[in-house]
């Protein structure tokens, strides 16, 4: 009674399906209710965003003032990225699930969103969390729900969403919006500040570590819409914080614009520390589809001693376009960039950092790991600039970049600028292949050629994943992994 | 254990191996010697699975309980080494970033996993390979470095043997593990593969020097020249080849830059 073996179509299409999704596990939507405003700029939009969110007058001005100054400005053409013209008035500036006004706590959150995030492995569930870690979930435009909040709110701790933050504490907005980052900054930085939605905002009063890693997880997930996400994070005099990012997005054909903002604040003796792991919906391996990444990340040492640490390991989007930067402005304060950045397939990066040394004894370190396989592209742009004023400021930068294949690309732009001769510099880049004769050795160990290359890879950005929190290592590890699957061969 | 039947090997339009037969049985220890280009490493790397080299004839039996039947070029490389098989490098590879104990880990449980059993977790690990280490009288500390990374070339070699003992392999084959060894580390790789000596085991050492032979004492003696076996003895014909070189092995028409040891 046995049938004979002959996979029906219908059959072979769906294990072909659950192929390609095997390539990019986060590409489901989330079928929900969406609240959309319609497509286009204008400053009709903005007032209407503006009046979604409810948000006090300097907002409305601030935003008004950004969009003028956008129409003034045109898209940057420096970086080594490629792409068609971004058409700005084919995009929906604010997409939120409808589930009426901002949910107070986890009980008024739509299931369906609970859901999607317990998919994406994220804990929204207090008890279910890891311990240790507060999450931020933001859903295309809107902020769902933050975790942990009451344990935080007694150390004085604030972490909660951007658009909450305007509400509650409209005074410390106020204060730091715009300064890292001024409104004026950036073509890209510009356009988020007229129409940003929502992102995370957290102070951490004076002397006070914060016993927990802050997380957001942001989502997109509406067609046709972009992502305009702000972060501020404010670290008071001798305060300590931790900071992680994750990101994903739905599969589609078309691309989807995500300019976001990040700026923080560390005052004197303050230390922050801010990892990223972006797998957003990097595009099929014929280069449809996919996010584009430009970012703008900021953080500004005001007070001597301040420290700031920025640690990426970017997977995902079709373009990447981003430079956490450090301003190191206080006294021996100090400057970190640590970047993983992958591109297979069709994908592009143009990244790296800017160190800008003000203060006196200033310290930067830059450690840049490019991965380029299939037909990718991968850009190192960085800019160590030392002022007069930056007397003994020292930094060191390692790029380095590793081929995977006879058709990628890796390119390494240095800048460096010095005006003070007590200044010390120091540049090394490497460029290698990952050798086939490393890869048989490995073999004949008895490793499989998929766990050699990723034996290899790891090896190579051993010293960035060990600045990352353990769980995220843990991650970073397994996402390499995967969008490494074929890359050799 | 290993039957190679009339071996052709070539890399592009050069012929490299011309013809090689070659029976070993577990329990012993063969030799194969020849002057520099007699075509010795490839053999080596041919049995371990490298690529790009062309098999032009012949066949290589690998008589493992798995494979009865399969020609052993047909497999991958871990394929080989999951069933029982170890090349030692003549020249061992660094992989920077990736500490020692990680790639020793990853091999032994990849091995284990194909003989049917349990992964070795962490601790178990760690009380194997230290006993390993005792073996080799190599400290601790090498497994926390970067695999052969700033590893001295007596280092790199002592490591090859670290990795052997931990896998433990069926058929060992060292390639040139003598050269570059001052006669205190001979003497340490000479006892690391003398202590692994068993009767399930074969090992094939491929040298260049008698040397080594004062160590490890094989069973049979190959010369290799031109491609091919000219002679085969007991260990005795390592010490005529000491005494009088391998121009008198050696066919006319084969042209070698180098004809003694």
């Amino acid at each position: 009674m046995s049938q004979p073996e002959v996979s029906h179509p219908d059959a072979r299409n769906a294990e072909l399906r659950s192929r390609v999704a095997d390539e990019y596990r986060w590409g489901f939507v989330t079928d929900i209710e969406q609240e959309v405003v319609p497509k286009g700029l204008s400053e009709a939009v903005i007032r209407l965003i503006s009046a979604k969110k409810n948000e006090p007058d300097f907002m409305l001005e601030w935003r008004l003032q950004a969009y003028r100054h956008w129409l003034t400005l045109t898209e940057p053409t420096w970086s080594s990225v490629h792409h068609p013209a971004i058409d700005y008035q084919a995009i929906h500036y604010y997409a939120a699930p409808k589930s009426g006004s901002q949910p107070k706590d986890l009980s008024e959150v739509d299931p369906e969103l609970l859901r999607t995030y317990e998919k994406l492995g994220i804990p929204l569930q207090e008890r279910e969390a890891l311990a240790g870690v507060a999450v931020d979930a933001v859903f295309d435009s809107v902020s769902v729900a933050t975790t942990f909040k009451d344990k935080l709110e007694s150390l004085g701790i604030i972490f909660c969403s951007f658009s909450e933050a305007v509400q509650k504490h409209p005074e410390l907005v106020r204060e730091y919006l715009g300064s890292v980052v001024p409104y004026t900054d950036n073509y890209f930085a510009t356009l988020n500040s007229a129409v940003f939605t929502d992102g995370s905002f957290v102070y951490v009063p004076k002397g006070v570590r914060c016993p927990m890693e802050l997380s957001t997880y942001f989502r997109i997930n509406a067609r046709n819409s972009g992502q305009f996400e702000r972060t501020l994070i404010i670290a008071d005099e001798g305060a300590t914080v931790s900071y992680l990012e994750g990101c994903t997005a739905p599969m589609r054909d078309e691309n989807q614009l995500h300019a976001a903002v990040v700026e923080l604040v560390a005052l004197k003796d303050a230390r922050i520390k801010y990892s990223t792991v972006q797998n957003w919906y990097p595009g099929d391996a014929e280069g449809r589809g996919g996010i584009y990444n430009f970012v703008t990340k900021r953080g500004d040492c005001r007070g001597d001693r301040a420290h700031i640490s920025w640690t990426q390991v970017e997977t995902g989007s079709a373009i990447t376009w981003k430079y956490p930067s450090c301003i190191l402005r206080g006294d021996d304060s100090v400057g970190e960039f640590y970047s993983v950045a992958l591109t297979n397939h069709r994908q592009q990066a143009d990244t790296g950092t800017k160190m800008i040394h003000i203060g006196r004894n200033t310290r930067s370190t830059i450690v840049s790991k490019g991965i380029s396989a299939g037909f990718g592209s991968n850009a190192y742009r960085g800019l160590v600039k030392v002022l007069p004023s930056a007397a003994n400021a020292r930094n060191h930068t390692q790029c380095d970049s590793l081929l995977m294949s006879d058709h990628c690309a890796a390119h390494t732009f240095p800048y460096i600028e010095v005006k003070n001769p007590s200044a010390t510099v120091e540049h090394e880049a490497t460029t290698s292949k990952i050798g086939d004769d490393q890869l048989f050795y490995l073999r004949s160990r008895g490793l499989s050629e998929e766990d050699a290359v990723n034996l290899i890879v790891n090896g190579f950005c051993k010293e960035v994943f060990k600045e990352l929190p353990m769980e995220f290592a843990v991650e970073a590890q397994k996402l390499l992994a995967v969008s490494l699957e074929g890359a050799i061969g | 254990m290993l039957e190679i039947r009339n071996l052709h090997v070539s890399i592009g339009d050069r012929p490299i191996l011309a013809g090689i037969d070659l029976d070993v049985k577990a329990g012993e220890v063969h030799a194969i010697m020849g002057p520099n280009g007699s075509g010795k490493s490839t053999l080596a790397q041919v049995l371990a699975g490298r690529e790009g080299y062309a098999v032009t004839a012949g066949s290589v039996r690998y008589l493992d309980r798995d494979l009865v039947g399969q020609d052993l070029l047909a497999l991958a490389p871990e394929q080989r080494a999951r069933a029982g098989i170890f090349l030692a490098f003549q020249y061992p590879l660094e992989i920077p970033g990736v500490a020692n104990v990680q790639l020793l880990r990853s091999a032994l449980n990849s091995v284990r996993l194909q003989r049917g059993e349990s992964e070795l977790d962490a601790m178990d690990f760690l009380d194997t390979v230290k006993s390993k280490l005792a073996l080799l009288d190599m400290d601790e500390s090498f497994l926390y470095r970067a695999v052969n990374e700033g590893f001295s070339g007596g280092e790199k070699k002592r490591n090859e043997i670290l990795q052997m003992a931990v896998l433990e392999p069926r058929l060992a084959i060292l390639d040139e593990t003598d050269s570059g060894l001052d006669i205190d580390a001979l003497k340490t790789v000479a006892h690391g593969v003398n202590a692994l000596k068993h009767p399930e085991r074969a090992v094939i050492l491929v040298t260049h020097y008698q040397r080594l032979l004062n160590y490890i004492v094989p069973d049979h003696v190959h010369v290799l020249a031109g491609g091919r076996i000219v002679r085969s003895g007991d260990a005795g014909l390592a010490l005529e080849l000491e005494d009088r070189g391998y121009g008198w092995l050696i066919p006319e028409s084969g042209s070698l830059e180098e004809m003694r040891p």
